[in-house]
């Protein structure tokens, strides 16, 4: 068919009306999409240039160096080493199995050790590095560079890690960090980032944790480029942080070295304090453990054999344990009742062996009775009936508040873990905690540091720098930060009237340098040297009745741990009182033969360079004195005696 | 009008046919296409052989056949409309049955230097198709009903084809490229104002149902088209693309980060930067500027197009010319919504830019078809 002329014409028209509308409908959506264009990257241009660098831009922390730990004259007892470890990444390696095989063959791993990272490495994206050995030595370390072309993807660092060259001495004081934990961030509110950083590591006990903030320092960070996948593609600026500040102790770690070595196997502690400033010289918990291992992941025998040693090597028993101080505590006694009145350094108590209140008999230790006592002597000879007689008419109350104004039933405020309060029971004390009356038996065995009374070494070496200075001395463990003095005031004199203080101290003279003392066998005959003291045995056990009557049995018949603690306090000069020290060996039977001689070699070696002299000691003594000393496993050996330390 | 009533001594002959040729078009495709080498040397990180060579080659390949088409009579190419349907047609119908079972469930044939999609064929034989019916048709009948539902089934019968590969992008193209074909050759607007109220009322009917007892659809089905409608629900997942795409774009600014300094498209946060998304990577490299520029160039395209269409008599050329502008412009319109967060992800390719040969070939042998008409068109 054929249209005519104008019907062409006419449907011409129509096409060109319609192609007409069209471009107008093409021209208003391109307008459409420009001004979506506009509004995307002009008007909302800076809200998309911002999320388009967070995408970009990663921001990652760079740890900083953790502060040292050094003793009182810069010993390192914490410092940071070299770390030489080896790192694997999938992409490079290509066969990662085959890489890890010929890893094991130039240093040692163990073939769960090479499944473990083989499925780490397998387990995450190809380029996440992942540590296949740490603590390399040089040599194994320098195969690996130079095996490199044989193993693709493995790649030598050097990192920091934390070290503790004195291991065993300072295991229960400095403690030792691990990685964070989740248990470490619960209850944080606002968590340190660092903390968030893979096998971070921060202080798990003792000064590492509780000195944490000062010792981590703060973060630097370093802003990266990073693609969609995470890959880091480069870095683009970088801000160093600072590291954290060194922490000097008090502690002298020669003389904690003597001591923990002096203590040998035994289950016990000493403290040392520097009475004129509170100083904490020596602080030593027996035995220890390598505070070495738990920063590489202890190993789970390791572990065990430190959980299952009945002497309980974990536990810090210098400030942890908690011990009936036995008759070491009887100064407090007579402190109280001189204060109260209820006796004098005069006052007469006739010892019969024994004392009756109501139907109950307290017996004295020695059996046969000392006869008539006075202050000196009751402290010189340990007369238990002197202390149940003037006791009992204080009461508890006035020997709980002497007790406190020691230093006893608190806590004191030093950058260790688990510290115990102890205990220093009175009337209130016991209505609360066992919901009874306070009896009158109870205020007998308090006397004589039995019954409720709990104190820990730290605790007793505190009461007798007090007694011995005569000023509420507090015990610190800090001495410098960052190089900077931690500033101590002089402690405040204590209320207590000096001749009552003189008269307990020349009581405790007694108890070692006179020939009835119980302590008589570790005198220390320099006299610019001489020794004060205090013996003390615990009971860990209730006497049974049968006992009682039929007398206790010796401690050498019973199993270890229901032996009684031996226990000694101590100061020494006596006449110009410079160090106090306590000394508890748990179940070691009487506190003259098992904890004083302890005390005095440690106190001796406090006052000395180098080993204690041979002088000081005991003509008798003295054979068996260098035999014992130079077989002590001291860790830097003394060559020679040398003479007293000078006076500070 | 047949060929017999062209005045054939007016049209050009011979190699004068190169005189004759819309200039301006083969200069602004050029144009475009150039842009496409620049961004994807950019994209392979400045390594021309990952994309930018072989695109560079498959375009010199598609200019050389777009003058050989050019060259040929626009008579010639109505004749062979309805036979070229018929092979596209019959192509489609060999991938979608036998592609399956021989040759490993492909969507194209490969001619050797070249992976022919049959799908890509249809979108401009289908437009010829459409072209030579409405120029054979009595334009007195184009609304008769029984007239109308001819090109409807030239349509939907590929179409369905298409949607069955399954290739929803390609197919929504089809059908509006054939609905404008119909639309400009006069077909009564009643016809297109029923089918857009009987659309816009059955998804109105499929959401307004929705939490009543007699809803259309399964409970996981809305929830599915609500991801489909608004990527921001699903960050991670299916959004992520079309967020990633829109911080590419809108960081750009108004200048760009400069060439070869997109971070998004750098650091590999954009999806299908060289196929669909390649916008992306221009917007932020260029900024408002560069993005705007493009889309100024392209409206010239079409409104040459358009302008050609207008100029010429001839029924057939210029509803071919319609069909091919209206082709181009449905890629570039549904591509740049989409990156741009105006409409949901449909895999459809920027005309030009994205990387691909055989579309790339497809239209500029679609221009070929434009040129062809201009130079022939009656005088």
């Amino acid at each position: 068919m054929k249209p005519s002329a104008r019907q062409a014409e006419e449907s011409n028209r129509t096409l060109n009306r319609r192609a007409l509308l069209l471009g107008g409908g093409m021209g208003a959506m391109i307008a459409v999409l420009g001004g979506r264009m506009r509004y995307l990257q002009v008007d909302q241009a800076d809200a998309f240039q911002l999320l388009a660098e967070e995408n970009r831009i990663s921001i990652r922390l760079i740890p900083p160096g953790r502060g040292l730990i050094q003793d009182r004259n810069g010993k390192p007892i914490a410092a940071n080493e070299q770390n030489y470890r080896v790192v694997i990444t999938r992409e490079a390696a290509g066969d990662v199995d085959l890489v890890l095989r010929r890893l094991a063959t130039i240093i040692p791993m163990t073939a769960e050790e090479l499944a473990a990272t083989a499925e780490e490495v397998k387990s995450l994206s190809a380029f996440v590095p992942v540590t296949v050995a740490e603590r390399l030595n040089w040599t194994d370390f320098s195969k690996i560079a130079l095996n490199a072309p044989a193993l693709p993807g493995v790649v030598p660092e050097v990192g920091l890690s934390r070290r503790y060259p004195l291991d065993f001495d300072f295991a229960h004081v400095v403690g030792y960090v691990g990685p964070v934990s989740e248990k470490d961030l619960e209850g944080v509110e606002n968590p340190d980032p660092l903390l968030r950083i893979p096998k971070f590591q921060i202080g798990k006990i003792g000064v590492e944790k509780w000195m944490e903030d000062t010792l981590r320092g703060q973060a630097g960070a370093k802003r990266i480029e990073v693609n969609s996948a995470g890959r880091v593609m480069r870095e683009l600026e970088r801000q160093e942080g600072d590291p954290g500040a060194n922490i000097r102790l008090t502690i002298d770690a020669d003389v904690q070295n003597f001591a923990q070595a002096r203590l040998g196997e035994e289950s016990a502690a000493v403290v040392v304090i520097d009475v004129t400033n509170g100083d904490i010289i020596c602080c030593v918990s027996s035995p220890s453990f390598d505070p070495n291992l738990f920063v590489r992941g202890i190993s789970h025998t390791d572990y065990n054999a430190l959980t299952e040693n009945d002497h309980r090597p974990l536990a810090n028993k210098a400030v942890s344990g908690a011990y009936p101080p036995g008759s070491t505590f009887k100064m407090v006694t007579a402190l109280a009742a001189l204060e109260a009145g209820a006796t004098t350094e005069e006052t007469k108590v006739s010892c019969p062996g024994y004392i009756e209140f109501g139907d109950r008999r307290f017996h004295c230790w020695r059996r046969s009775g000392h006869g008539t006592v006075r202050l000196e002597r009751s402290l010189a000879e340990s007369c238990d009936v002197y202390y149940y007689d003037i006791a009992q008419k204080v009461g508890i109350e006035k020997i709980a508040e002497m007790g406190r104004k020691l230093g006893l039933g608190q806590r004191y405020d030093i950058p260790m873990s688990a510290l115990t309060e102890g205990n220093m029971p009175d009337k209130a004390w016991k209505l609360e905690k066992h919901k009874q009356d306070w009896r009158i038996g109870d205020t007998i065995n308090a006397s004589i540091g039995q019954g409720y009374v709990l104190a820990s070494p730290l605790q007793l070496a505190v009461m007798t720098a007090r007694i011995a200075s005569g000023r509420a001395v507090v015990p610190r463990l800090v001495r410098m930060v960052q190089d900077k003095d931690v500033p101590v005031a002089e402690a405040p004199v204590l209320d207590i009237p000096a001749e009552h203080l003189a008269a307990v101290r020349q009581g405790m003279n007694a108890v070692v340098n006179d020939d009835a003392g119980t302590a008589k066998g570790s005198r220390i005959v320099d006299p610019m040297m001489a020794m004060a003291g205090k013996t003390g045995t615990s009971q860990v056990r209730n006497i049974s009745a049968s006992e009682r009557d039929s007398g206790v049995i010796s401690n050498d018949d019973l199993p270890w741990e229901r032996r009684d603690h031996a226990l000694f306090v101590g100061f020494a000069p006596v006449d110009a009182p410079r160090y106090a020290v306590a000394v508890v060996v748990e179940h070691g039977g009487g506190g003259s033969v098992a904890a004083a001689p302890i005390a005095r070699d440690v106190i001796l070696r406090a006052m000395s360079h180098g080993l204690p002299s041979l002088e000081a000691y005991p003509a008798s003594q003295r054979g068996r004195i260098e035999t014992m000393l130079q077989e002590l496993p001291l860790r830097y050996p003394v060559t020679g005696m040398v003479p007293i330390r000078t006076k500070a | 009008m047949s060929f017999l009533e062209y005045k054939l001594k007016l049209a050009p002959t011979g190699l004068s046919k190169i005189l004759h040729l819309n200039w301006p078009l083969v200069i602004l495709v050029t144009a475009v296409a150039s842009i496409g080498f620049l961004m994807l040397y950019s994209i392979a990180g400045g390594n021309l052989d990952t994309w930018a060579r072989p695109q560079m080659e498959r375009f010199a390949a598609g200019m050389v056949l777009m003058f050989l088409v050019a060259m040929m009579p626009i008579w010639f190419w109505r004749s062979m409309s309805g036979a070229a349907y018929l092979v596209a047609f019959v192509l489609l119908l060999v991938v979608e049955f036998f592609g399956a079972v021989g040759m490993g469930a492909q969507r194209w044939i490969d001619l050797g230097f070249i992976r022919l999609q049959p799908s890509e064929m249809m979108k401009f034989t289908l437009v010829m198709a459409l072209a030579a019916y409405y120029d054979w048709l009595d334009p007195k009948r184009v609304s008769h009903p029984l007239y109308v539902l001819i090109p409807v089934l030239l349509i939907i019968t590929p179409t369905v084809l298409v949607l069955m590969q399954p290739n929803l992008g390609t197919s929504l193209m089809l059908i509006l490229a054939g609905a404008t074909v119909m639309f400009a050759a006069g077909v009564s607007l009643w016809y297109f104002a029923a089918v857009s109220s009987l659309g816009v009322g059955a998804i109105a009917g499929v959401f307004l149902t929705r939490g009543t007892p007699w809803q259309f659809l399964h409970d996981y089905q809305y929830t599915r088209i609500d991801t489909f409608l608004d990527p921001t629900s699903d960050p991670l997942g299916a959004g992520y693309n079309i967020i990633q795409a829109q911080i590419a774009l809108g960081s750009g600014g108004w200048s760009g980060k400069g060439f070869m300094q997109g971070t998004q498209s750098r650091l590999n946060f954009l999806p299908e930067k060289h196929t669909d998304f390649i916008f992306t990577t221009l917007a932020e490299e260029f900024g408002f500027l560069g993005a705007f520029s493009l889309l100024i160039l392209y409206a010239l395209i079409i409104g040459f197009c358009l302008f050609a269409a207008l100029q010429n008599r001839d029924r057939f050329s210029a509803l071919l010319i319609i069909g091919v502008a209206a082709n181009f412009f449905f890629y570039i319109a549904v591509n740049l919504s989409m990156v741009m967060g105006l409409a949901p992800v449909v895999g459809v390719p920027l005309p030009l830019l994205s990387y691909g040969g055989s579309a790339m070939m497809v239209l500029l042998v679609g221009f070929g078809l434009v040129q062809s008409a201009h130079v022939h068109r009656p005088r």
